[in-house]
Parts: C-alpha cells; structure tokens; sequence
C-alpha cells in the first residue's frame, strides 16, 4: 500500500501506525503522530489501521520561538 | 505569576536559528531564562542534539504551534505537543496572515476555547486588541501575549499607546509581550510599563554574539522590572529644575 509519510510517499506492508513506527525507525517515545490531521495518542499506535492514501505525520521536539 | 507556576526571571527565550545547539545552551543560562519555547517538526538533522538539550535543561517548556494556520492544526499540533513535552503548557499561535505573522484572533479564540476545555495552559499569542484579550479570558486562558510588533521584526512595541491601555484594562492578569523585540531598552520598556514577561528570540539568536546579548536580556528586564515596582515618576510637558533655586549665590 502507498501512504505518506511527513510529505513524502512510501510504499509499506505494515498494517499499524505502531508498526510504520518501528519500520521507519523512529524512536517511538520521542515522536508525536498524526493520522489525515487528527492527532494519535501513543497508547493507541498499536490499534490504528493504516489504509491506502493516508497521511501520517511523526514530529519531533525542535528548535522553536 | 503563570498558571500557579512562579518564577524567578520574567524572560523566555526562543531556542530558534542560533549558530549552534552549544551557543544557544550558553545563551540560555546567561539569560537566566527559566522558561524556553519549541516546536514540533519533521526530524531534522540537528533532532538528537536538540533533545539532549532539552533533557538536560533546567528549563520549564513553552512548546509552540508557530506555523499553524487554521484552528484544526493548532489544536492537533497542541495535542501532539502535550504528548511528547509532557506539559499542558502550550504557546498557542494561529496565524492570519503569511507576511506579518499577524494572529487570527478568530482563529485563535476558537482553538483556546477546544484546549482549555481540554486542559491545556494556554499561551495565546495575540493582538493588543481588548475584546480578543477579553475573548481568550472567558475562553478559559489565565495569560494573555500580545505582540510588541511582528514576529522577528525587532521593531520594538510598535504601538505603546495600546499595550499601555491593555496593561490598564487586564490589571491582574499575567501580559507576556511576545515577539517583535529587537533591542533590550525595548524590554526594559515593557516591563517598565507593567508586563509581567517577554518573550522573545530572533534578537538573542541573530546578534553578533548571542550569550552576551541573551545577558543583556536579562538584565534589561530585571531592570526594568524593578523600575516599574519602584514607580516611575510622572512625565511633565516643562522642565523642572532638580537643583534647588535656594542658596543659590549672586554672581550677576
């Protein structure tokens, strides 16, 4: 399935925003997540099913004013 | 002095666009600052560097929702920042206009209602417009942060008359000029008319060298904190000699 990820477009066989986590290689507790602008808590990662299309957004702390 | 939060320096830095993560940590601690600002972004090059500093700071956390435009993605951007600052504190930007960074305070008071009721400690960063302030008060915001002039233009407090009156009509309740601030004479005048805080960071992080200017900072506003506390004395059109006329000699 094709789904973007921070703007870009990747093709993924994962089926949870847990699993694009892990198979992206992010360090789950040092993100925030969110699915097509809705914000996803951590504890609900696991449960959150990825479909075709979608927009996921991983965010980190940075630099800011 | 902020939410049931007291602190000792009424300054917070920006830790944006300094020349390196160690000047910006040099800059923190000479600036006293015991309040810092963040974003949420993409990872950078610099992410790993930035948290280590964060999680070495001895400073409280103001993340952001600079950048957002609409409502939807303040409030999902706050939300998401709660979950990786782990505070309820949150500098809340919604911007209406792309050249001046000028709040929308539709915008605004529309996503401090969703995150007060939420919980959320909000910082909005507004106008000096008294019925928006009014706004984010009943909304459930216990700060207000309006501009001195646009963000990173260094201008100063652009329209004195109005932040004057803005002190008058919310006495009591936390102002935190945020943004526009170039120089620290224009601190010091903020503070000196009553404000509780300034936040700024673009004229820390753009000066020729940032700690001594961060230092500079800190003193202005202390300065200037304490003049206010110690009363300014009332302006007069005429002059009024200081030394007194009696005893004077005749020498004519």
């Amino acid at each position: 399935m094709r789904i973007e990820l921070n703007g870009q477009n990747i093709e993924t066989q994962v089926r949870t925003l847990a699993d694009l986590l892990i198979e992206q290689g992010f360090e789950s507790p040092c993100v925030a997540t969110a699915l097509n602008g809705d914000f996803i808590a951590r504890p609900l990662r696991s449960e959150t099913r990825l479909n075709d299309g979608v927009k996921v957004e991983v965010l980190s702390p940075m630099q800011g004013g | 002095m902020f939410y049931d939060v007291d602190l000792t320096s009424r300054l917070m830095l920006g830790t944006a666009q300094y020349p390196s993560p160690k000047i910006l940590l040099e800059a923190i601690e000479a600036s006293g600052a015991e309040v810092i600002t963040a974003s949420l972004r993409r990872e950078g090059v610099a992410g790993g560097a930035f948290r280590d500093l964060l999680a070495n700071s001895r400073c409280r956390l103001l993340p952001n929702t600079a950048g957002c435009h609409t409502v939807r993605e303040a409030v999902t951007t706050a939300r998401m920042a709660r979950e990786v600052f782990g505070t309820s504190w949150i500098k809340l930007e919604v911007i209406g206009h792309a050249d001046t960074l000028q709040p929308d305070p539709f915008g605004l008071v529309e996503a401090a209602h969703v995150l007060c009721s939420e919980g959320f400690d909000v910082f909005p960063y507004t106008t000096e417009d008294l019925i928006v302030g009014e706004k984010l008060l009943e909304a459930g915001c216990k700060v207000l942060m309006p501009w001195g002039a646009p963000i990173g233009s260094g201008q100063g407090l652009r329209n004195l008359a109005g932040l004057r009156t803005m002190r008058a009509h919310f006495s009591g309740v936390p102002l935190v000029v945020d943004a526009g601030i170039g120089a620290p004479s224009q601190a010091a005048q903020a503070m000196e008319l009553g404000f509780d805080g300034v936040l700024l960071n673009t004229a820390v992080a753009k000066a020729v060298d940032p700690v001594g200017m961060a230092r500079a900072f800190g003193r202005a506003i202390q300065a200037g904190r304490e003049g206010f506390e110690a009363g300014l004395m009332p302006e007069r059109d005429m002059a009024s000699a200081s030394t007194p006329v009696f005893g004077m000699a005749e020498l004519a």
